[in-house]
């Protein structure tokens, strides 16, 4: 290659390779901030700032969901397999919120420690089904657990 | 010089790259449509619905191919800056300039269908998550890009100003990339992997690759286009703009 | 392969999703034909300024 094209190849790389290093460096410092919301044994834990506005994800508990009579009044407890957090909100929540599901609610912490979230979003998963194919899938399960409990049962005199 | 290389400096001169786009453009223009066309019936008609979202999630066959183009298409326009710093080609310089606007579109796009994509699902337009900031910043990039072009008066100047920020600017493509594997966000995970098969029922992810080939050649048909439009700007005083003007033995 | 929905209200309303999805697509579809049409009259914008100059040459 030229000489002079050479330098100017080596400027890019050189461009390229501070620039990455600069912003890599920024964003290190700054990875807590650039994470959307905290865990819930991260808040069981006590690493979580009081008094602030924060985000708490987490998969939703199963038979947590429990809906006040007469009003919008929710409460559900959000897990992570370490810890579990509780959580109160009022409104209304979007349509994928679901038991066993991914969600993301944002409010106060409340000694307990509760969150008093003003705000729950929902968060769904890469995978897309078809509505037949969950419907397969689950008669299958069903079915293999039948076969499974039935095989149990007959090894147990 | 080695004979091999003739025809790619005659492709690599601006007459030379209008002459031979202009054959393509008429094939590329079928393919666009027809693959758009098809993947879009598919899409919107025949494939099934999400169990959990139901069909809401017909969104992924604008979402997704406009995001792959935003962020294929910066490479573009990087590659086209480091072709031009290193070698001053002036054709790299036209399709850098030639990139942004097609790139500040396609991103606007992204935003624009995940929004409301978003709100039926996760209950909100908007969120700061690292994914869809990361994505804002694309389209600052390419929004910069176009009007640090407009801000220099000498040409020269503009583009290597604008080479060397579309330079910086790539390091933003793999953050965007790897933003739902390295932080907590309410972005899901990618659905398509190079290295494991797809999370998505084949059905639903067969109109999908049909829609991303397509986006694939319909940002060749416009990059073309734009890049012809801006040969034409810049040559308009030569004597085969002329020519070409005048109906003169010219395509 | 048979379509999903029985009737064109029923494919207009998406399950109830209807203006997400439509403004989703119509917003592409308008930006997507921008692109098109944008270089293809710059072009004939600029054929027509140098047939001006030609023109404006030729009469002197």
């Amino acid at each position: 290659m030229h000489p002079v094209r050479k330098r100017r190849l080596l400027v890019v790389v050189f461009i390229v390779v501070v620039s990455s290093i600069g912003i890599g460096l920024a964003t290190y410092a700054l990875r807590q901030n650039m994470n959307l919301f905290y865990t819930p044994s991260q808040v069981v834990a006590g690493t979580v700032p009081e008094d602030v506005r924060i985000r708490v994800g987490g998969m939703v508990v199963r038979d947590s969901v429990m809906r006040a009579a007469g009003s919008l009044g929710v409460s559900f407890r959000l897990t992570d397999g370490n810890g579990e957090l509780l959580v109160h909100y009022t409104g209304i929540l979007p349509d994928l919120f679901a038991e066993g599901q991914a969600a993301v609610a944002a409010g106060y912490l409340r000694s307990g420690p509760a969150l008093e979230a003003d705000q729950v979003l929902a968060k769904h998963d890469e995978n897309y089904t078809p509505p037949e194919v969950v419907d397969a899938m689950k008669t299958g399960h069903a079915a293999r657990a039948a076969r499974e409990a039935d095989a149990q049962g007959s090894s147990t005199p | 010089m080695a004979r091999k290389w003739q025809w790619f400096h005659r492709l690599g001169s601006p007459p030379g790259f209008y002459r031979a786009s202009g054959y393509w453009l008429p094939w590329l223009a079928v393919a666009a449509a027809l693959l758009l066309g098809v993947g879009l019936v598919w899409g919107l008609v025949y494939a099934p619905p999400d169990a959990r979202q139901g069909n809401s999630f017909r969104i992924i066959y604008i979402h997704v191919p406009v995001s792959f183009l935003a962020l294929a298409g910066y490479y573009v326009m990087a590659a086209a800056g480091a072709v031009h710093l290193i070698w001053r080609m002036k054709l790299a310089d036209m399709v850098m300039t030639a990139a942004a606007p097609l790139g500040a579109a396609l991103t606007f796009l992204a935003l624009w269908s995940g929004a409301v994509w978003g709100k039926p699902t996760w209950g909100t337009y908007w969120v700061w998550d690292a994914r869809i900031t990361s994505m804002l910043v694309l389209l600052f990039l390419y929004l910069g890009m176009v009007a640090l072009r407009l801000g220099f008066s000498n040409r020269e100047a503009a583009g290597r100003a604008c080479a060397v920020l579309a330079l910086v600017g790539t390091v933003n493509i793999p953050i965007i990339y790897k933003s739902v594997d390295w932080w907590y966000s309410l972005h899901q995970p990618a659905t398509i992997r190079l290295t494991a098969a797809p999370s998505m029922h084949p059905d639903m992810f067969k109109p999908l690759l049909v829609m991303i080939v397509g986006f694939y050649v319909f940002y060749a048909l416009v990059l073309i286009l734009n890049t012809r439009a801006e040969i034409l700007a810049r040559e308009r005083r030569t004597g085969w703009v002329r020519d070409l003007a005048a109906g003169r033995n010219q395509r | 392969m048979s379509p999903q929905f029985h009737g064109v209200a029923e494919f207009l309303a998406m399950g109830g999703h209807g203006p997400y999805v439509w403004s989703a697509y119509g917003v592409a579809l308008v930006v997507l034909v921008w692109l098109v049409v944008q270089p293809l009259r710059r072009r004939a914008a600029i054929l027509k300024s140098v047939r001006q100059v030609l023109a404006r040459e030729g009469n002197r």
